[in-house]
């Protein structure tokens, strides 16, 4: 049986959600077949050639797929669907967008965020923002999964040798257009790759004082992150909320820096391998998931502590 | 323009839910219930559109048990004008209840239908898109910002790397994201008067869909627990504890 993954690209290059992707899809059937969509993405296709365990590279290269609108993507991946057993995408702003669409048009049923593959139709997903871990069986002939890449250890781009296809396949529903993108240019590691987080919450008062989190990110290599408080408030954008409905992180150091530790927070770092939190409230909830918690007023334990590392 | 709001009754947002010590299935004996705070912030964003002129007319509709016309009573008292309960013992799933949205859809043709990016009981992330793709209609999914103007409506989109901006045809779906509004609470008066509002029930079964689950659940377990940490007393026990007992930085 085989797995189609979806890569998760920006036409330029290969995203590393898609390794925990196909990782997940090695679980669940013997060869894996990936999809690289896109406009002017010859070298997406060439590197996912080389991802360990993929046989075959559906590469599909035309304007109505640049911005990776859902109404036309769906309809590509709908086309192509026909010999496969599953169909995963990791579970980015991408994927949660045109999955549960591809998955409708084949009239089955999503298994969104997976966190764990228990055989070919039973899988593990948090619930309740986490506090709950449900096992659930799907019914349905083919399996349409997203995949939290947290979860799953990405597989090597070292190894493979997958022949690359070329398809003719255009789909232009003609219902959406794109405008604009706005994203954030950062040389920090983006927050779901990244080894190191400290993020910031409502205690950090304002968007100026998230420099006492950068210069600390600097000596670590960390990225920066915060709670929905702090970018509701304007502190920084929102592409840096970590959460239940934010990013989903699990970085080997998680550094919360003035944040209480609501559930919806916590959902999205509690599986982080070490977590230190500073607070200046010893009964603030963090610390019951923080290995190390410091409690202290920011402000001088911040300074302090980029001196020292 | 007429604008249907799909919502759902799902656990408050602040209770910490468990499963069963059977591990059954999760435990909501006696834990308070409410509108999911997305489809809050879907009839908000309706509402305003209304206050704007730019809408006539605010449909809220559930599928669900005949007790979720306590939260289909919440969307009429922050200003939706009737509401719908497509009556079911079963807990729907994202396809059927899609399915049935659509059946509604059919019957009152909005020209726009806001929802919620996300239930945050089953944290699925399904229906709206679904519901469009049945339709053929275009979506927009995690809406930080909405403009409609003449047959279309332009959003903005919260993406992994920051926002995107979009244009879709109407009639379309739009899925709100968080930061799209800030919803306001019904005002007493306006919880009286949604008592007199109109509200229709329609049986499941009326509508001839298939409503049976497709996903079905072995168990619901808690999360592997962290084991308990320490307090470390200074900046220089941290500095130390993170170097040679985690060994997370060097
Ligand atoms: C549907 C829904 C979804 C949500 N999704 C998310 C999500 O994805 N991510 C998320 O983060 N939240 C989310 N939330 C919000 C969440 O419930 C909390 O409101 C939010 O996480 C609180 O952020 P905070 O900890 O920064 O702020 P607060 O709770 O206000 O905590 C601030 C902390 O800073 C500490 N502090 C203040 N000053 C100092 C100082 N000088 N030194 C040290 N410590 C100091 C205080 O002691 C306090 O503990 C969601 C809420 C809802 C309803
Ligand atoms: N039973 C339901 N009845 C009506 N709308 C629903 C129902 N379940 C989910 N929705 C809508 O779909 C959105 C996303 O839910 P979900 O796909 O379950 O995460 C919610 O915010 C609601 O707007």
């Amino acid at each position: 049986m085989t797995a189609l993954v979806i890569s998760e690209h920006d036409n330029s290059e290969l995203k590393g959600a898609t390794l925990n992707t196909v990782s997940a899809a090695q679980k669940l059937d013997d060869d894996i077949h990936l999809l690289v969509a896109g406009s002017n993405c010859n070298s997406v296709a060439e590197s996912a050639a080389s991802i360990e365990g993929v046989s075959k590279v559906l590469y599909v290269d035309s304007p109505e797929y640049e911005n990776f609108l859902a109404e036309n993507i769906s309809l590509l991946i709908k086309n192509i669907s026909n010999d496969y057993s599953s169909i995963l995408a990791p579970a980015t702003t991408n994927g949660k967008n045109y999955m549960p669409r591809v998955a409708a048009l084949l009239d089955v049923a999503q298994i969104s965020d997976i966190s764990a593959v228990e055989s070919k139709d039973t899988f593990q997903r948090p619930i309740y923002a986490g506090n709950c871990i449900a096992t659930v069986k799907s019914s349905d002939e083919v399996k349409v999964i997203t995949v939290r890449t947290t979860a799953f250890d990405p597989v090597s781009t070292e190894s493979g040798s997958a022949e690359i296809l070329k398809l003719e396949e255009v789909n232009d529903a003609g219902i959406s257009q794109f405008i604009k993108d706005e994203l954030a240019e950062s040389d920090r590691p983006e927050l779901t790759a990244a080894d190191v987080i400290i993020s910031g919450g409502r205690g950090m008062q304002n968007g100026e004082n998230f420099n006492l989190l950068e210069g600390i990110a600097d000596k670590l290599g960390a990225a920066i992150g915060a709670s929905r408080a702090a970018v509701d408030s304007g502190f920084v954008p929102n592409d840096y909320q970590v959460g239940q409905t934010g990013k989903i992180v699990a970085p080997n150091l998680y550094i919360a820096v003035g944040i209480s530790g609501a559930i919806q927070h916590l959902a999205g770092m509690k599986d982080s391998k070490v977590i230190v939190a500073i607070n200046k409230d010893e009964d603030a909830p963090i610390f019951q998931v923080a290995d190390y918690g410091l409690v202290a007023d920011l402000f001088t334990a911040l300074p302090e502590m980029e001196s020292k590392i | 323009m007429k604008i249907l709001v799909p919502i759902k009754r799902v656990v408050d947002y602040n209770v910490k839910v468990r499963p069963k010590a059977d591990e059954s299935g999760v435990d909501l004996n006696n834990v308070k219930m409410a509108i999911n705070p997305f489809c809050e912030i879907a009839v908000e964003e309706a509402v305003r559109l209304k206050e704007a002129g730019s809408a006539d007319e605010i449909i809220a509709i559930t599928v669900g048990e005949s007790v979720a016309q306590e939260q289909l009573r919440t969307a009429l008292a922050l200003g939706a004008d009737k509401a719908i309960l497509i009556e079911t013992d079963q807990e729907p799933q994202p396809l059927g209840i899609s399915k049935a949205l659509k059946s509604i859809v059919e019957r009152e043709n909005p020209d726009l239908i806001i929802m919620g990016k996300q239930a945050i009981d089953g944290d699925n992330n399904q229906t709206g898109q679904m519901l469009a793709a049945l339709l053929g209609y275009p979506q927009a999914t995690f809406a930080s910002e909405l403009k409609v103007t003449d047959g279309k409506a332009e959003v903005t989109r919260e993406v992994d790397g920051g926002l995107q901006t979009i244009s879709i045809n109407l009639p379309a779906i739009v899925t709100s994201d968080l930061r799209l509004n800030e919803p306001r609470y019904a005002s007493l008066p306006n919880i009286m008067k949604a008592k007199q509002k109109p509200l229709e029930t329609i049986s499941s079964d009326e509508l001839g869909i298939d409503l049976n689950p497709r996903i079905s659940t072995v168990k619901v377990s808690p999360p592997p627990e962290r084991e308990a940490g320490i307090i470390v007393e200074s900046i220089d026990q941290l500095v130390d504890k993170l170097k040679n007992e985690a060994k997370v930085i060097s």
